[in-house]
Formats: C-alpha cells, structure tokens, sequence
C-alpha cells in the first residue's frame, strides 16, 4: 500500500506540476489586437536586453543597461515616442550562454518584447543569433565589437553598435606607425575573436611580421606573468592591448611588478580610465601615458553638451550612479534607439524599424560615423585616440576612420553633432 | 560518506525504498516502469500543446537537468558517493555532442538520425571519463573523494581553454542542431521540437535508471552506502559496485550536458562552471537523496528559482543600483536559504516532506487501506 502511495504521489506531483506550468501560460493575457506588433501598445513599447549584471564581467559593464533605462525614463518623462513610453527589460545571464539562451527566450516568448536592445558580448550573444533570426526579432546595436552581427544576408535583423576590433586594431597600430616607428611592437590579445579579429587588424597595418611577440589569455585564468615576462623579454617597446578592463590593469600592474614600461596602447573597451583607475587603486598612476581609443564624448570633457546632458539625466533618472565611460555608453545606445524609433513612424513596426536602421544617416554623441546600410550592418566605423595625462584622460588628435578590409585609415573630419534642446531627438 | 549519509533520510524509510522482495502480484518491474514512462510521454506531449513555447523550453530545460539530478541521486543518496565533479561530467557530454554535431555539418550530412548519433556519443565519452574518475573514487572515502572530483570539475573546464584550437577557448563551440523535420509542418513551434527531443531522451534514461535502482545492482548500491564492511562480508564486490555506480552516474550527467548544449546551441566552459556542479548537489540534496522524484524537484528548483526571484524583484520598486544588485545574487542566497531550511525541517528533502504528508494523510482513512 505504502509504496503505491508513494508512487501515486510521485505521479501526482508531477502532473500538478506541468499543469501549473500550463496555467502559467494561460494568464499570460490576450494580446491586444489581432494584427498588433509584439511589444507595442498605443501607450507603450517595450524592449529587452541581456547584459552580465553580476559574475566576472560584470564590472563596469553592469553599469550600462542602466544607463540606457535611465535615458528611456527620462525620454518618457518628456512625453515618450509618438505618445509611448518605453519600457526597457534587463534580464542578468552572467555572461554565461546558457543563461543567455533562457532569458532572451523569456523575453521574446514571454514578455514579448518589441526588440533586443544591445545586448552584451560575443559568446553570449552568438548563442541567440539564430533563436532571434527565426522569430523575427529585431535585434539592434549589439555590444560587442565582433564581426559577426555584420552579416546583413545571413542574419538581416541583426545591427552593432561598436567600431569592429579590425578598425580599432588598424587604427591603434596606425598610431604606432606614424608616431613609434622603428619600436618593437608586441601584442596581447583575449583568446577568442575579441584578440584575434584586433590582431588581424594590427598586422594589415604594420605588416604580417611586424609584431614580434603575440600572447593571448583567457579571463579565467588572471595571472599574466608569463604574457608580460614575455615582452620584457623580447625587449617590446610597444605592447598592443585587445584587453576587457580586469586584464588591462592586470597588465598593467604585472608589468610595474616585472619592472617593465612600455607604451601601451590598448583597445576602447578595456581602456575608460575612470574603471582602470578603481580597479588599480593606489597603482592608477601607472596608467600614465597610456593610449586608449574611444568613439564617443570623454565622460570628464565637462564643456561637451552631450555630457552634461547625460549627466544631468544620470543625476536625475539613475539615482546619481557614478558617471563613467559606460554611462556614456549606455546613453548613446538609448538615443540611437529612441532616434530609429522615430524615423521608423507613428506606426512602428518590427519591419519599419529595420528599414529605419538600413536607411542610415543616423548623428547622435558619437565623433566618428554610423555606417548602416542595407550592405552594412557594422556600428561606429572610427575612434580617436585618448591619451591619460596628469590622471586625466583626454582626446588628442584627429578622429580616424578606416573598413575592416584593406583600406586606409584617414582622418574623419565632420563635427559631432550638438544633441537636441531637450535632450530628446526629434522625428526625421 | 558519514557526511552524505547524515544527510539522507531516516533509515525507517530507506528501508522501504526498493529492499523488499518483489510483491509477484504487482507483476514485472519492467512493465510497471514502462507503463509509468509511457504515460508520463503521452502527458509531456499534450502539455508541450498546451502551453506556450517559453514553457516548453523551460520544460525542457527542466528534463535536460534531470537527466544529471538523477544520475548525481543515484550517486550519493544510493550508493553514497559525493561528487563535486558532475558539471565537469556534464561538460564533456556537452563538448561532445558539439564536435560531433560540427562535423556531421562541416561534411554536409544532414538527418533527423544525426542528432540520436551525437547524443549516443556524448554518453560514451562520459562514460570513458566517468570511469577513469570511477576507478579513482572507488579508492577513496568522503573528504578525500569530494577532493578528487572537485579537481574535475576545475579541470575540465580549464581543458577547454589550454586547447583552444579544438574547442574554441572560452568563446566555446556553436552547436548546429536541425530544425524540426518537415513532416510536422512548417509552423511546428522549435521549442515544443527541444522539449520532445529532451523528454524522450530524459525519460529513457529514467527507466533505465528506476529499472537498475530496483535490481540486484539498485541492492548492492545500497548495501554498500550502509555498511561497506557489511556488504564485503555478504560478497559484494565494493569497488566495482562503486566504480558501476559512478559510471552509471556519469552517463546521465553526460547525456544532460548534451541536452543542455543542443538547447542553448551552444557550448563555452563558462556554461559548465564549478557552481553549476555545486548547485546540482544542492538541488537533489533539497529535492530529496536517494529518489529519482527528489531529483525531478531538485531540476525544477534549477530552473524556477531564477525566474522566480527575477519575477519577485520586478515587483518591488527598488532603486536601480539594489535591484541591479538583488537580480543576480538573490538565486545563490536564496538556494543557499532554502538547503538550510529544508536540512532543517525535512531532512529528506521536499520528495521526502511530500511522502511523509502522503502518509499521514493516508493515515486519515484507515477504512480505505485493505
């Protein structure tokens, strides 16, 4: 008797369970409309991104899906897009891909959101390229710079945000040819396409054997000794760094310990200052001299208009979050969405909005050009190069743009343009 | 070993988990789990209709880690083996099934029987695997065993990045798994596809598993968690029931890293970590040790409770610093709340809790027992 009881419980539990899952679904509500857009209502639309909130690659860019929502309140508290505030869902995966896989399915099948809104890294993303293809999901300015959203017949709904690390690679080791040549140039790299797609880009434009050392790391392993005993070594004069934040100050560090100074020029998105600084703590002015690309305003040039616009919405939409070079970042995304928003029309859809995008000519705080077209789904096509001087980080130089192919690096000359009166882009 | 067993429900019941003589009037074993499983299909296919398609992949996400709940119960609540290592194991399932399914595509094979392939794959690898740490552990006692398997679960991973030319570093593999074959129609839901592949796969594994705890193998499992030196008296083989039970167990944690790697199409040691082995052990240890529906809650608990705590903090308003702060770390904090909690109050765990409710409320009627 007992052990049938127990067998009938089992089964019992079971099915109350998958019928539970099965009532879950049936409060899901109907959706408004028959032909309605996923995500869309007369008062609303909402998106959805995936970002690392918390786990190792979470510092610093745990800042920015927040930013982004501050920019859309404050966007809605100026009367939203055509009438509709934006709603903007920010789901933490850990930067692990199977995480990834789970709360980008909840947000499209689930909440059904309008669109995936710059959503965070290679691996995790690559993983939801095709579930979003599928389902027809816009899936806007992604933030990496991996070349691989840049694949307009494979994947047409799919759009960067950031330069490719082949520009910025070509564009760093410009730097080095006009102004350190005859230095011995050596290069460290992230193990995956982050390093490899940087280093590509170095050697189209020092050559295939002008880096005399190439190491690589993984984020798991946070002892570079070896990398940097290397280039000590080698007798490197200039080290070339496709490093996220943690292994840029690592470096940096392990190269002062190993007493070791070269000239490091290092990649945008391990180069803000402001996050190297508090990384490094007492040791931040090591990163003197330090040459870093980025693309858009300085979070410390006080006298731009787009900075003090963002910090004016950070102090009043972000709870005063500290200002850095991810807020900025954060930012620029929302007024790049919130701009393809209203080129799309009152009437929006998943269709007008990707049409919206391929269409171009999009301005906003960034100094080098946003490229889309229906040829080119890459983001930003240049960057400047900062350099850290008296623990101030600042512009120097003309702002460069190049292609990801063999083209030249030239100066990109157009001024930025001044961000609206009210902070709120208005319809094209 | 004192440690698992501390941790498994009181004796009165293990008694009475499987060590009675088969009753002859219920008739085979084999039938009576066939029939459990065969209904248990038929069920899943209705549901995976019933509800929607984010359900259906959290249904199957539900299925692919009980594949490796049930292996890991079979482990330590049956045989009293502790392994910190089953991530690891479900890891190399995982990584197999993505080379196999890679290069069925790089040569251009394409076929609903590739998959059946690749999967049957990743169980053998795990089971090679499986037995090299097996042999190991068969050597060892607690401390020292969870010592071993540990460095598995470390190891492994850290393979995948020192190879970084087969297995991509930590960017990991993409894993190219067929769409849905025509004949279902076009508009055939890929979730609903996911959750019949993960299902089948799970449910065969459970009846192998449920048939194996109910036979003389299932009785030496046990007798050598009770009493080793009980059980070496009684002419059981020590060692080599160990080393079947962990090779048992690997298989299915194998088969659930496979499942879990066709379902997020993708495969990267981050997917695979240290904590991911952890939480499988606290999951069977709150499901309940020592029964394959223990593990069916601890696999649920896996996938509910982030989705639970992220549905709780979207309905608090909190400043946007705390709710960032809240949304990642609250699963850990309150997994970690609730082993406490039920290490308190049910040391069997929730399957234990139910059975103990089950039976007092059969106590109620005691007009309706023969």
């Amino acid at each position: 008797m007992h052990r049938k009881a127990q067998r009938g419980l089992a089964i019992a539990s079971t099915i109350a369970l998958l019928i539970t899952a099965a009532g879950c679904s049936g409060d899901d509500g109907p959706s408004s409309g028959g032909a309605s857009v996923p995500g869309v209502t007369d008062t609303e639309i909402t998106v959805g991104t995936h970002m690392p909130l918390t786990g190792p690659a979470s510092a610093g860019y745990s800042k920015i899906a927040p930013a982004t929502k501050a920019y859309f309140d404050y966007v809605n508290a100026n009367g939203g897009v055509h009438g509709r505030k934006l709603t903007y869902k920010i789901m933490d995966d850990g930067y692990n891909p199977a995480n990834t896989q789970q709360v980008v399915r909840q947000l499209v099948l689930q909440d059904k959101v309008f669109a995936i809104l710059n959503g965070l890294g290679t691996p995790t993303h690559t993983g939801v390229l095709d579930f979003l293809k599928s389902n027809r999901v816009p899936d806007l300015f992604v933030a990496s710079g991996s070349r691989s959203w840049d694949q307009p017949d494979k994947y047409p709904g799919t759009f960067g945000f950031n330069p490719d690390y082949t520009i910025e690679g070509k564009i760093l080791a410009n730097y080095a040819k006009a102004n350190l040549a005859g230095q011995k140039v050596c290069f460290l790299g992230q193990d995956d396409d982050f390093g490899r797609d940087s280093l590509v880009g170095v050697e189209k434009v020092l050559g295939a054997g002008a880096v005399a050392v190439k190491q690589t790391y993984v984020t798991s392993n946070t002892n570079v000794a070896p990398q940097i005993g290397a280039f000590k070594a080698a007798g490197c004069q200039v080290v070339v760094l496709a490093t996220v934040p943690g292994f840029t100050a690592l470096s940096v560090g392990t190269a002062a310990r190993l007493g070791f100074k070269p000239q490091w020029l290092v990649s945008n998105v391990g180069s803000d200052y402001q996050t190297l600084a508090k990384q490094l703590g007492a040791a931040a002015p090591l990163l003197e001299g330090m040459v870093g690309t980025n693309y858009l305003p300085m979070e410390n040039d006080t006298a731009n208009p787009w900075i003090q616009l963002f910090t004016k919405i950070n102090k009043e939409h972000n709870g005063g979050a500290p200002f850095d070079g991810n807020t900025v970042y954060g930012m620029s995304v929302g007024y790049l969405f919130v701009q393809v928003l209203l080129a799309a029309g009152k009437d929006v859809t998943r269709e007008k909005v990707l049409d919206a995008v391929q269409k171009g000519g999009f301005q906003g705080p960034g100094l080098a050009p946003l490229r889309f077209s229906a040829k080119d789904h890459s983001g930003y096509g240049g960057q400047r190069l900062a350099r850290v001087s008296g623990g101030v980080q600042s512009y120097f130089g003309p702002t460069y743009e190049t292609d990801e192919a063999d083209g030249p690096v030239k100066e990109y000359t157009a001024t930025p343009a001044a961000p609206p009166a009210n902070g709120v882009p208005t319809g094209s | 070993m004192s440690a698992t067993r501390a941790a498994l429900p009181p004796k009165r019941q293990l008694a009475d988990t499987g060590d009675r003589p088969v009753d002859r009037r219920r008739g085979s074993t084999l039938l009576r789990h066939l029939a459990v499983v065969l209904a248990a299909g038929l069920l899943l296919v209705a549901v995976s209709y019933a509800v929607e398609p984010f359900r259906n992949f959290q249904l199957a996400t539900v299925a692919a880690y009980l594949c490796a709940t049930a292996g890991l119960t079979v482990l330590t609540g049956l045989n009293g083996q502790l392994s910190l290592g089953h991530g690891a194991l479900m890891a190399t399932g995982a990584y197999t099934v993505a080379l196999c399914q890679n290069a069925f595509a790089d040569r251009g094979m394409t076929g609903g029987w590739l998959l059946p392939l690749s999967l049957g794959a990743a169980i053998v690898g795990t089971v090679v695997v499986g037995a090299v740490v097996g042999v190991a552990a068969a050597r060892l006692r607690g401390p020292y065993l969870a010592g071993v398997t540990l460095a598995v679960a470390v190891v492994v991973p850290a393979l995948a990045v020192t190879f970084d030319g087969v297995f991509n570093g930590e960017q990991g593999l993409s894993v190219p798994v067929e769409p849905p074959p025509m004949s279902l129609g076009p508009y055939f839901p890929y979730e609903r596809w996911q959750l019949w592949i993960t299902g089948a796969a799970t449910l065969l594994a459970l009846l192998l598993l449920a048939n194996l705890i109910r036979s003389r193998y299932g009785r030496t499992f046990r007798a050598v968690r009770d009493d080793e030196v009980a059980a070496r008296l009684a002419g059981i083989h020590v060692a080599r029931t160990q080393v079947i039970a962990f090779v048992v167990s690997a298989a299915t944690a194998g088969l659930g890293g496979a499942l879990l790697a066709v379902l997020a199409q993708s495969v990267s040691p981050g997917a695979f970590s240290l904590t991911l082995s952890l939480f499988l052990l606290m999951a069977v240890v709150i499901g309940g040790l020592g029964r394959l529906t223990g593990a069916l809650w601890g696999a649920v608990l896996l996938v509910a409770l982030p989705d639970l705590t992220h549905s709780a903090t979207e309905l608090l308003t909190l400043s946007p610093a705390v709710a960032q702060r809240l949304e990642g770390n609250l699963p850990l904090a309150i997994f970690g709340l609730t082993l406490i909690v039920v290490m308190i109050a049910a040391p069997g765990g929730v399957q234990g809790l139910l059975s103990r409710l089950g039976r007092a409320l059969l106590a109620r009627w005691p007009a309706r027992r023969s």
